[in-house]
């Protein structure tokens, strides 16, 4: 069937597929990026699922709730949300290479 | 409470979207999914939730989407509600609508009344950074009082249109306001939707970097200062009943609040106001505070 | 022929007095429809009124989205099209006008959409009388636009209309006119078709696109570009390419418009010319009027006063006015001496619709034929015999006379009664 059918034929309305980066490697928004110390870093602490602020907050999905959280510098835009949100000052924000 | 253990892990948002960096409707419509789950179908109408989703050819969320003209958001809901019970799945599949305040307040303000009156069973999410963000911050009618934008260079000379209220009088069964910058009480509340059946209002105050003139890492900070302050109240008015929402419980007590200026001086929109428009909105809140306690008393 | 009396029986019970509006309304029922939306305005009503009647009866198992203007209308219906379901509407002038921002929407998203346009005046002045402004103005649209001239016509062109727009080579919203008051209002003997005929001429729906089928995640209609974007995960068209696909659909639809009239004709034994124009009296005649709806009607009447006078003149009714046949028209015209075209529209600044596009069409025949258009009954006013006998002597006389102008012509206006009129006098005098 689809052989047989002309080229307009196969362009009917328009319609997306889901993708990660529709916007691209949104990470080189910015060269500053959140690094966690984990020496403050409260579930990492107390070995207990807790705080996840920096989880919570982000606007972009890319922290996991998982011990350590683990940032997403790909596609981090590097807003700082998190940085602001973590109540034991565990961020900084820092000039990362993007490679 | 919820617990923040409480939230899905799951996110039905990638990464790499085209939101601003540090943008307060990005957050909201995370935590929305999560309470609503994949079982659920979003129209949205022009507006910077169109940039996040995606374009050609291309979106960036885990459920369905349809973009539908800015001044349909209420109706394209309908449309997708009826067709779904044609087929049998509207008690599966839940519609959202999620507009910004000028589709919601202004072009969108005729559908969404449509669909109020009807007794549309869907949600209709206003996210409210209070002007149009998307095409370069011009007023909206949601635009608070003295806000500069791009079409009002001296500050907005009228205030803002209470959006709750207007839906309040369509008497519908769910109203509620909430605020990106309360993630728990915002999950909460779509949570509590999903098994209510009507017309569910949401108007939840979205700070906006670029257009309210603040730092991104500030989009929090900002956000609570608009419920310390007492300008943005979070209630629900479920069936006819207002129930003040946790974190704004303590501001009842008029001293528990922070000064307004706090909140109107950390952010450049209101860079023009005057004192004789700070005391208008101490003004203001001080009425809004009176009505809330008297609701209150009344239940 | 011999009709037994069972026969008799059978074609009477099927056989029904009804008006324009309420043939639209069964045809409709008939298809059945998933989603109807639609909001009140004259003289399109009673189609609405008659479906929420079959719902209400249990007749039609359909949602009704009873909205709070046109512009909503149709935004449901986009939206319901888009979740899967078959659809429908009616509406007419200042309605089809307030639709008209979605109106390419559910073209460009090739949206199977049946709307039914009782035809009626613009304002200003506000009229609610008859003519063909509303249906011209959505010509630029990208949909395809039927014109009919009776009731049951008004039935069959709808049955067909879901057929054609649902065709999966095309996937087009479609547009049946009818006259306001003339069709809409006037009764008429229908046939109404057996249900089983109906499903089987019309299969269920199987659309490109089902938002309700939510184990494929999909964006419908996002903001496109002037370019192809490529990635990894595949490549996607641009806005150019999108609208290339919908032009090429619409004038490829002409043939496939001509499949469903024929295979509707062996099935129902009714036919209109070839499903896009009907010819009467065509077959020795030099001189031909050109028209659509209540005007080719009454072009019927006047062509019979005409021939009585000698002249060999016939009719060609524009059933099809999007596409526009240029193919067909230009086939048919190509040893035509003389035409004349009767317009209950105008495309303001220039000329009746049908006249200009019926002008570019002919242009690059090697024997161009005189034309001549003419303007009758906007907002209403009677379009009469002696117009249309008027207008073919008076276009003979200047295409004997070498005359060519675009400058319109109005038939049936009464300015000689209006001498003492003057706006700047008028609250003064009296």
């Amino acid at each position: 069937m689809t052989d047989s059918k002309k080229d307009y034929q196969k362009i009917l309305g328009s319609v997306q597929k889901p993708v990660i980066g529709e916007a691209g490697k949104t990470g080189t928004w910015s060269s500053k990026k959140p690094i966690i110390d984990l020496n403050k870093c409260i579930p990492v602490k107390s070995g207990k699922p807790s705080c996840f602020n920096c989880w919570l907050y982000c606007p972009e999905a890319v922290v996991t709730r998982t011990i350590p959280p683990e940032i997403d510098l790909v596609y981090c835009k590097g807003c700082g949300i998190c940085m602001e949100e973590c109540p034991v000052k565990a961020i900084k924000m820092e000039e990362v290479n993007p490679e | 409470m919820v617990n923040v253990m409480d939230l899905p892990e799951e996110e039905f948002i990638y990464p790499g979207t085209r939101a601003c960096a540090g943008c307060g409707m990005a957050l909201i419509y995370r935590i929305a999914l999560k309470a609503l789950g994949a079982k659920t179908i979003t129209t949205v109408p022009a507006s910077c939730l169109t940039v996040l989703h995606g374009m050609q050819g291309f979106c960036s969320t885990k459920i369905s989407v349809y973009h539908t003209p800015f001044a349909t958001t209420g109706a394209s809901a309908s449309g997708i509600l009826a067709s779904l019970e044609d087929k049998g799945l509207a008690d599966e599949i839940t519609v959202l609508a999620f507009a910004g305040d000028g589709g919601t307040t202004d072009i969108g303000i005729q559908a969404l009344s449509g669909a109020a009156e009807r007794g549309t069973n869907f949600i209709y999410a206003c996210y409210d950074n209070e002007a149009y963000m998307n095409t370069g911050v011009q007023r909206s009618g949601s635009t608070p009082l003295g806000v500069r934008t791009t079409t009002t260079p001296e500050g907005k000379k009228v205030r803002k249109k209470n959006m709750p209220k207007i839906l309040e009088a369509h008497g519908i069964p769910y109203i509620a306001t909430a605020n990106a910058a309360y993630p728990l009480d915002l999950f909460e509340k779509f949570k509590r939707v999903k098994n209510i059946k009507g017309t569910k209002y949401f108007h939840i105050l979205s700070p906006c970097p670029p257009g309210w003139g603040y730092e991104p890492k500030n989009t929090m900070i900002i956000g609570r200062l608009a419920n310390e302050t007492g300008f943005w109240p979070l209630y629900e008015v479920i069936n006819g009943k207002f129930e003040l929402s946790k974190p704004s419980k303590r501001y009842l007590e008029s001293s528990k609040r922070k000064p307004i200026i706090d909140y109107l001086s950390a952010q450049k929109r209101f860079k023009s106001i005057d004192d004789t428009t700070t005391k208008i909105y101490e003004e203001n809140i001080k009425n809004v505070w009176k009505e809330i306690k008297s609701r209150l008393e009344n239940h | 022929m011999n009709v037994s009396e069972q026969e008799k029986t059978e074609i009477k019970e099927n056989i029904i007095m009804l008006t324009g509006n309420h043939a639209a309304a069964h045809a409709i029922r008939q298809a059945r429809v998933g989603v109807v939306s639609a909001y009140p305005i004259t003289p399109q009503s009673p189609v609405v009124e008659k479906i929420a009647e079959f719902i209400s009866e249990g007749k039609l198992k359909a949602r009704f989205v009873k909205v709070e203007s046109e512009h909503s209308a149709m935004a449901v219906l986009c939206a319901a099209s888009a979740t899967g379901s078959r659809v429908a509407t009616a509406t007419s002038a200042h309605g089809l006008e307030l639709m008209y921002e979605m109106l390419p929407w559910a073209s460009g998203n090739r949206l199977p959409i049946v709307l039914n346009l009782a035809t009626r005046s613009l304002g200003a002045p506000w009229s609610v009388w008859t003519d063909h402004q509303d249906f011209i103005t959505i010509r630029d649209v990208g949909w395809i636009q039927f014109m009919c001239e009776n009731n049951q016509e008004v039935y069959d062109t709808n049955l067909q209309a879901f057929k054609i727009a649902e065709d999966p080579r095309l996937f087009l919203p479609v547009v049946c006119g009818y006259d306001g008051y003339i069709t809409s209002h006037t009764a008429q003997p229908v046939k109404l078709e057996n249900q089983e005929k109906i499903d089987n001429f019309i299969p269920p729906l199987n659309h490109h696109i089902n938002l309700s089928d939510i184990s494929q995640v999909k964006g419908i209609d996002p903001v496109t570009t002037p370019h192809i974007v490529k990635r990894v995960e595949g490549t996607a068209p641009g806005y150019y390419e999108y609208r290339y696909a919908l032009q090429r659909s619409l004038e490829n639809s002409i043939n496939i418009i001509k499949e469903v009239h024929d295979e509707f004709a062996k099935r129902f034994g009714r036919s209109y010319g070839n499903g896009v124009l009907k010819t009467i009296k065509t077959d020795d005649a030099n001189i031909i009027i050109f028209a659509m709806g209540s005007v080719a009607s009454q072009s019927r009447v006047a062509i019979n006063k005409l021939r009585s006078e000698g002249l060999k003149i016939g009719l060609i009714i524009l059933k099809l006015f999007r596409p526009f046949p240029a193919e067909e028209l230009r086939q048919f015209f190509k040893d035509i001496e003389n035409i004349i075209v009767f317009d209950k529209d105008i495309g303001y600044g220039y000329e009746g619709v049908l006249s200009y596009e019926l002008k570019a069409a002919l242009y690059g025949l090697k024997n161009r034929p005189n034309i001549k258009g003419f303007i009758v009954g906007l907002g209403g006013r009677d379009v009469k015999t002696e117009h249309i006998i008027t207008g073919v002597h008076n276009a003979l006389n200047e295409f004997k006379q070498g005359i060519f102008t675009n400058k319109t012509e109005f038939l049936g206006l009464r300015l000689d009664e209006l001498s003492d009129y003057d706006e700047s006098t008028y609250f003064k005098s009296g």
